[in-house]
């Protein structure tokens, strides 16, 4: 059940060998791509969310097959060059890191999000909780998550109160 | 990697079509989030893939000049939900494909595929069904328009033959022109879950009397249903917070909500009263704002 698929992926253009019956997730992590993380396997917890164009899709639910002719972003693709890009560098800043594992995935839902509405003045923190409404992270409690985003949204004004209040009481 | 037996892509529907009917036991794939999920469980019955996913002739939505809504099948959720043909004329249908699951999975799964699952918590059928929406399919024995209520035989069982693709669902103008609509679902969690309840609500307002009331719940029995008693019973009646006790009063006689493991029957009957209450609630303010 093979079949030859071509995709552009991180700007780069790929031709490979797939069983129809593979989940992107499975190839793309087959591939070195191995930011793309399985957590559920059934669309629930968005560790497996790539960008297909600039839509965020869970790669679990998502045949290998369908990713013909597509445009393709990982979280391999947003470092250029040593440097990191805007979203990442502000998931740093907000300590909205812990053990990492939903960090990709959220990073790629992010990036389309902050894309998105770069030039949208009206971004209310409800719309940053609906957008990321489809990644589940076990560590960070989401707060620095959500002012991440924040930051990328009004880089002029950075919120004075970056540094995770749960620090202080888990006595890190 | 999801089990499959056989697998073939589809490049258009008449090709699925005859693909589905070469093999009775093949089943269409369209977003792949009902189906990919329960082959990840290794479900027997989904073995056979038709792959419609990516057709372009089911993408489509479109008003014609009489004012006739016609929306593809392979119609995302955020496509719902963002179009401004669905959110400049039919709304509720919109709120309803906002409220499925996340963004990802809204992104992919189709109305379509929420129809044809025949779940009885499908975001999109509540609001479909107050709009009196026409299923259109297409087989070997050509092509067949039916009302979305009849479309709805059982739990996971809807009137599909088993090489009909269903194409397009179409909306009629008298069914959205001068109404209000609202949907609201009730879930344990305000995003990634499914309905304990679902309401959609239609209100046809006359000279402060209700020329029309429809009511369609989800979750309140076997597939999503229409109210056609209480819809009755509030022909008439005034259009004002007397009409919230009306139907409080009649809409559990339409419905058979059942206890399961995500809520129990009594708690369902109260939401299923309170719902009725908060959307007619919504619909009457909408008119108000409109006609002060
Ligand atoms: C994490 C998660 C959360 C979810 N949350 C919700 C929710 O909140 N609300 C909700 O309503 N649903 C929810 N769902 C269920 C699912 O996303 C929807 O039912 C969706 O609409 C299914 O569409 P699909 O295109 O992905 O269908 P598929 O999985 O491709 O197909 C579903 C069924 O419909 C049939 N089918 C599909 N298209 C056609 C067609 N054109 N003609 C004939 N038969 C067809 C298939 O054969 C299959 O039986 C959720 C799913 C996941 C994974
Ligand atoms: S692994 Fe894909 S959503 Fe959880
Ligand atoms: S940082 Fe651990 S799951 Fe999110």
């Amino acid at each position: 059940m093979n079949r030859n698929i071509s995709f552009t992926i991180n700007g780069k253009s790929v031709t490979l060998l797939v069983d129809v019956r593979q989940s992107l997730l499975e190839v793309l992590r087959e591939h070195g791509y191995t930011s793309v993380k399985e957590g559920c396997g059934v669309g629930e917890c968005g560790a497996c969310t790539i960008l297909i164009g600039n839509t965020p899709v869970d790669s679990c639910l998502y045949l290998a097959v369908w990713a013909d002719g597509r445009t393709i972003r990982t979280v391999e693709g947003e470092t250029r060059n040593g440097d990191l890009s805007e979203v990442q560098q502000a998931y740093l800043d907000a300590g909205a890191v812990q053990c990492g594992y939903c960090t990709p995935g959220l990073i790629m839902t992010s990036t389309a999000f902050v894309e998105k509405n770069k030039d949208n003045t009206s971004i209310s923190r409800h719309d940053i909780k609906r957008a990321h409404a489809g990644n589940l992270c076990r560590c960070t409690g989401y707060e620095t998550i959500i002012r991440a985003v924040e930051q990328c949204l009004t880089p002029e004004k950075p919120n004075q109160d970056t540094h995770c209040k749960c620090k202080a009481e888990s006595g890190e | 990697m999801f089990d499959f037996e056989s697998y073939h892509k589809a490049e258009s529907v008449d090709e699925a079509i005859a693909l589905l009917a070469q093999n009775p036991k093949s089943i269409p794939l369209a977003g792949g989030t009902d189906v990919l999920v329960r082959l990840h469980q290794h479900h027997q019955d989904y073995r056979h893939v038709v792959d419609i996913h990516g057709l372009k002739e089911l993408k489509e939505i479109s008003k014609n000049p009489n004012g006739v809504i016609r929306i593809g099948s392979g119609v995302t959720f955020t496509t719902l939900t963002e179009h401004p043909l669905i959110t400049g004329n039919i709304p509720v249908l919109a709120q309803g494909a906002s409220s499925v699951g996340g963004p990802q999975v809204r992104n992919v799964g189709t109305v379509g595929g929420n129809i044809c699952n025949g779940a009885p918590s499908a975001d999109s059928a509540a609001p479909l069904l107050i709009l009196n929406a026409t299923v259109v399919l297409k087989g070997t024995q050509g092509q067949r328009e039916i009302p979305l209520h009849e479309f709805y035989q059982g739990p996971g069982k809807v009137d599909r033959m088993e090489s009909e693709i269903l194409t397009s669902i179409v909306i009629a103008p008298e069914n959205y022109q001068c109404w209000f609509a609202k949907y609201h679902k009730y879930a344990m969690r305000d995003a990634m879950d499914i309905a304990t309840i679902g309401c959609a609500g239609a209100c046809n307002i006359e000279g402060g009397l209700v020329n029309q009331l429809r009511l369609a719940y989800t979750v309140a029995g076997p597939t999503p249903l229409r109210c056609w008693k209480t819809e009755q019973i509030a022909k008439g009646a005034k259009a004002d917070e007397s009409l919230l006790e009306l139907v409080k009063s009649s809409v559990l006689k339409d419905l058979r909500p059942r206890d399961s493991w995500r809520a129990s029957k009594d708690f369902r009957q109260h939401v299923i009263q309170t719902l009725a209450q908060r959307v007619l609630q919504a619909i009457l303010n909408q008119c108000g704002e409109v006609k002060p």
